[in-house]
């Protein structure tokens, strides 16, 4: 620990940042990966193609973009917290705004080499933004209501966007996440007692003036699978058949019958965790559940070295947000939740995941790099 | 910086409180996941499998039907069969066409194989062409590589190899119908390309013969196409049936009969009642059903006069004519209203009332006993006997001989005939029985109807000692032979039924008996007999004065031949009922034609030699390829 307050210079040459690139994390992230390709690769049947291949190319790449992110200065992530927002903010109105036109409801941007999801990084920029505005609030005046207001529409804005997609699941995270930074931040707890009591009554005006009828349906198939066995409640029977049929020890890697013989819908994707369950039964489940853990709490523990503010609520918030996923995606295959159409980060098919967890490691990591760095209130 | 300490202390207390939610959350999903996987493992287990594995049925191969000697008389053959899975395959029309360079389809199997594709769900294999010969087997099998989709799969299929000669004995087999899914639940049926006898023994020992269908357990995927096959139970071979029938007698009878327009004849065994031959001309070549035959061939035997499908032997109904002249003489002497010395008069007619009733020998026979009457086929004498007995008696000896009611034979075209009586006549005319009518049945005439399969069972029980016989065609089904009982004696008295064969000896052996043209001559064995000649239209007045000649009129209106016959004459051991129909007079055509089977019979001598016992394993596993 001898670099511990030598670094508390303003400038640290590349190779004190590589020593202090945390390698726990790092390896964490490599089998969490590693996990996903094996299950990509059962997926398709024993083959790299379709889905393996392009994932282990997204993750090298993503994961040089990573270390990149780590090793860049924190107050530079610091002055780009309102940008990225601003830019996240007028993405999903382009994507809006496409819809509108007439090519149809997207989530997505196709940029050729990735179909980009807005609302993914706008988690991200979100958990940015708050952090610089709490970073640099006086603390008396965090317990005001008066200064919540501008966060709570920083919230507030993309939450809408979203919901216009329409993307609940999406728009709940950005709402769960922020909701953690003001948590963080010191807000009064007495609030957030007020807010869920709201939050409680507001559910019914929700169900009539918010949700669309889709996502009623998925609500209301939850509460009651066998209302239509081989319609919406099908995802959660067949996902549960595969991971209870799984066992202790599981059918075996490629042996998963469900996913094999397609039983198991969206298994590359949203039900990985299913297939994964099924080959590697409770052993490998739990196994995987608690690396998952590990990559959250890591992001606390760093969290709470962080000297900065924005720091400390920058790790704390990711760490956050990669939590709400994996628990959405776990409690949804397991048929606590209804289904939403959250991904399991670093392990499920996809680009603007995979980017999304690795560029919020990414950040995690810099804050860890530039743990005793101090930032100005204001960086600009 | 203090203020920033008190930052950093809620900051902590907060992150805490954040890493134990984490910590409390993913401890509830690991207890869930426990919940699942552990806790409930094996009820999901079931539930997987049930999602996984499918049970298919494997068609059995259908049993052998052999003759007495153990000649095949019914088999089956590979059928190598062209499937294609449509999804495998782009453009239906591009494909037919790619595959016309390998075998030739005709434009109503190219319309028949889109209706096919069309009724089933993609991934089903449909059938393009069966019975494809082996050498475009070998063509389309080396060419496999270019025809994605195309799959050969071997199958079964019935064959007869003696079609028309055995056709009525065994039926056939055709395409399963709805009847038959009405009268059984068994999965079996609903198998494409299955078939199920529909007439003769394919019928009656359909249930025998069919097998038992074999399981195989395969695993499917979501859209229910096999991945992998788990686990196979073999079919079981439908049971094997060796018939009475001997083929080189069958044979000779079928060729016999075809000399006519429209015959059938049976031979029997006048002891145990066995049938070595039982004809039915015309007949049908039975493999056509198996294979599926054109609409304009399935008309042309439909319309047929001559009723080629029509099993004659057992399903023909004919009046008996003076072959039932031994029944009505039966009865007269059971009842002692005669004796062997009773004498009657024939004028040539008898008179009842204002009715005349002729005899067919104009200027009459002059002075009769019993055996002259039978041996000359004397109306009048007969008449006589039965306006004194009545029809009761007649009618009560006649269904103790097996006329009149069915027999519990193996086929089941068996028809019952009709012996009237009284009683009858009331039931289903409405009208009461005048004693004209008495007089007519005494000569086998009017309402009366017989199968050529009674009368043979019914000469049989004259001739064997007065043993009750029934008719029978199988010596064994799969495992289960025919027990060897002897049939029950009737209570009739010897001295009668040898008056009645001394009446049939004669009629084949004297010079005056009216078959004495068909005796076996240089055998050194003779038989005995009775004509029969069977009036189709009444007839007038006028035919009778102008002496009507039969070959004049259309073949529809002449009379029926019938011949009864026996060998050896002093121990019977074969009998053989012959109906020639419109073949104008007994003694004319069904004579010669039962001499010639008699003559045969008698070399053959199927009796003197045990049937074939068949292959004891028959019943082993086997199984035709699955559909």
């Amino acid at each position: 620990m001898r670099s511990a307050f030598s670094l508390s210079q303003d400038k640290m040459s590349l190779w004190e940042k590589l020593q202090q690139l945390n390698l726990g994390l790092l390896f964490l992230i490599l089998i969490t990966g590693g996990i996903g390709i094996a299950a990509l690769y059962s997926a398709a049947g024993g083959n790299m193609d379709p889905w393996a291949e392009r994932q282990l190319v997204r993750f090298i790449f993503t994961f040089f973009i990573m270390t990149a992110i780590a090793l860049i200065d924190i107050s530079w992530w610091q002055k780009l917290a309102y940008p990225a927002y601003i830019g996240g903010l007028l993405l999903l109105m382009a994507v809006e705004i496409m819809g509108l036109v007439g090519m149809g409801a997207q989530r997505w941007i196709n940029l050729g080499f990735i179909q980009l999801q807005p609302s993914e990084l706008m988690k991200i920029a979100v958990i940015m933004v708050l952090a610089q505005y709490f970073h640099a609030l006086p603390n008396e005046k965090t317990k005001k209501l008066s200064s919540l207001i501008f966060p709570a529409l920083l919230i507030g804005l993309p939450v809408a966007l979203v919901m216009m997609q329409p993307d609940l699941g999406t728009a709940l995270m950005i709402l769960f996440g922020g909701a953690a930074m003001f948590l963080m931040a010191g807000v009064s707890l007495w609030l957030f007692v007020a807010l869920i009591v709201l939050a409680v009554a507001s559910i019914p005006l929700a169900w009539y003036l918010l949700l669309h009828d889709y996502q009623k349906e998925r609500v209301l198939t939850f509460l009651n699978p066998e209302r239509d066995p081989l319609g919406a409640g099908y995802h959660i029977t067949q996902s549960k058949i595969a991971l209870g049929s799984g066992g202790v020890e599981g059918k075996g890697f490629l042996n998963g019958s469900q996913s094999r013989l397609n039983f198991l819908p969206e298994k590359q994707t949203d039900f990985i965790f299913t297939l994964w369950a099924e080959e590697w039964g409770f052993l490998g489940s739990i196994g995987l559940l608690f690396i998952l853990f590990l990559l959250m709490i890591y992001g606390v523990f760093i969290a709470l070295r962080s000297y900065s503010a924005f720091g400390r609520l920058l790790a704390a918030g990711l760490s956050v947000n990669f939590s709400l996923y994996v628990m959405i995606n776990v409690a949804m295959v397991m048929g606590l939740i209804p289904v939403v159409g959250v991904p399991l980060p670093l392990i499920s098919y996809g680009g603007t995941a995979m980017l999304a967890a690795m560029v919020s490691f990414g950040l995690i990591m810099s804050a860890n790099i530039h743990r005793n760095k101090k930032l100005p209130r204001f960086p600009y | 910086m203090e203020k920033q300490n008190d930052k950093y202390k809620t900051f902590s207390r907060r992150a805490i409180l954040i890493g134990g939610g984490q910590l409390l959350l993913m401890g509830g999903l690991t207890a869930r996941l426990a919940q699942l996987q552990i806790a409930k493992a094996d009820q999901y287990k079931v539930l997987s499998d049930r999602n996984r594995i499918d049970l298919r049925l494997l068609p059995p191969s259908r049993g052998i039907i052999y003759d007495r000697r153990g000649i095949i008389l019914a088999r089956n053959e590979q059928n190598f069969r062209l499937l294609m899975t449509a999804e495998q395959v782009k453009d239906i029309d591009s494909f037919i066409s790619q595959l016309g360079q390998h075998i030739i389809l005709s434009d109503e199997e190219v319309t028949q194989l889109k209706e096919r594709i069309a009724a089933v769900p993609p991934f089903i294999p449909v059938e393009v062409k069966d019975r494809l010969d082996w050498e475009t087997v070998s063509k389309i099998e080396v060419n496999l590589p270019d025809l994605p989709g195309v799959q050969i799969d071997v199958g079964e299929y019935r064959v007869y190899p003696y079609k028309d000669e055995v056709a009525h004995v065994l039926g056939y087999v055709s395409a399963v119908s709805k009847e038959d899914l009405r009268r059984s639940g068994e999965q079996l049926l609903r198998l494409p390309g299955m078939k199920t006898g529909k007439v003769g023994i394919e019928r009656a020992y359909e249930k025998n013969l069919r097998g038992r269908a074999g399981t195989k357990k395969i695993e499917v995927n979501v859209s229910g196409r096999e991945v992998r096959e788990l686990e196979r139970l073999k079919a079981l071979r439908g049971d094997a049936v060796i018939l009475t029938i001997d083929h080189p007698l069958q044979k000779l009878v079928q060729e016999q009969l075809a000399q006519h327009k429209s015959a059938s004849s049976i031979v029997m065994d006048a002891h145990s009642g066995a049938i070595y031959a039982l004809g039915s001309h015309p007949s049908y070549d039975n493999n056509l059903f198996s294979s599926g035959m054109s609409a304009q061939t399935w008309q042309s035997l439909l319309s047929d006069p001559t009723f080629p499908l029509t099993n004659k032997a057992v399903a023909g109904q004919y009046p008996p004519g003076s072959t039932f002249k031994m029944i009505t003489a039966l009865a007269g002497l059971e009842a002692g209203e005669i004796n062997e010395r009773t004498k009657v008069s024939c004028p040539g007619h008898y008179d009842l009332g204002s009715d005349r009733f002729h005899c067919w020998k104009r200027g009459g026979h002059g002075s009769m006993d019993l055996v002259e009457a039978l041996s000359q086929s004397c109306d009048v004498y007969f008449y006589d006997l039965a306006t004194k007995i009545g029809i009761d008696k007649i009618y009560e000896t006649a269904i103790r001989f097996g006329l009149g009611e069915k027999l519990d034979f193996d086929l089941r075209e068996e028809r019952p005939g009709l012996i009237p009586n009284a009683r009858w006549k009331l039931g289903h005319i409405g009208r009461s029985w005048k004693k004209g009518e008495t007089v007519v049945a005494s000569i086998g005439q009017g309402y009366m109807q017989t199968t050529p399969l009674q009368l043979a069972t019914m000469c049989a029980r004259l001739v064997n000692g007065g043993k009750a016989v029934r008719p029978w065609l199988t010596h064994r089904v799969g495992p289960f032979y025919r027990p060897t009982v002897e049939p029950d004696r009737m209570d009739v008295s010897t001295t009668h039924l040898a008056l009645i064969k001394r009446g049939m000896d004669r009629a084949v052996n004297h010079q005056q008996g009216t078959a004495y043209g068909s005796r076996l001559q240089d055998l050194g064995v003779d038989m005995g007999g009775k004509t029969g000649t069977a009036q189709v239209r009444r007839i007038t007045q006028r035919q009778r004065e102008e002496g009507i000649d039969q070959e004049a009129m259309a073949w529809r209106s002449r009379h029926h031949a019938l011949f009864l016959g026996y060998a050896p004459l002093d121990n019977p051991r074969y009998v053989c009922a012959t109906v020639v129909e419109h073949g104008i007079g007994g003694s004319r055509t069904a004579a010669p034609l039962t001499r010639e089977i008699i003559k045969k019979t008698l070399q053959l001598d199927p009796a003197s030699k045990a049937p074939y016992v068949g292959d004891l394993e028959s019943a082993k596993e086997t199984e035709a390829q699955p559909i």
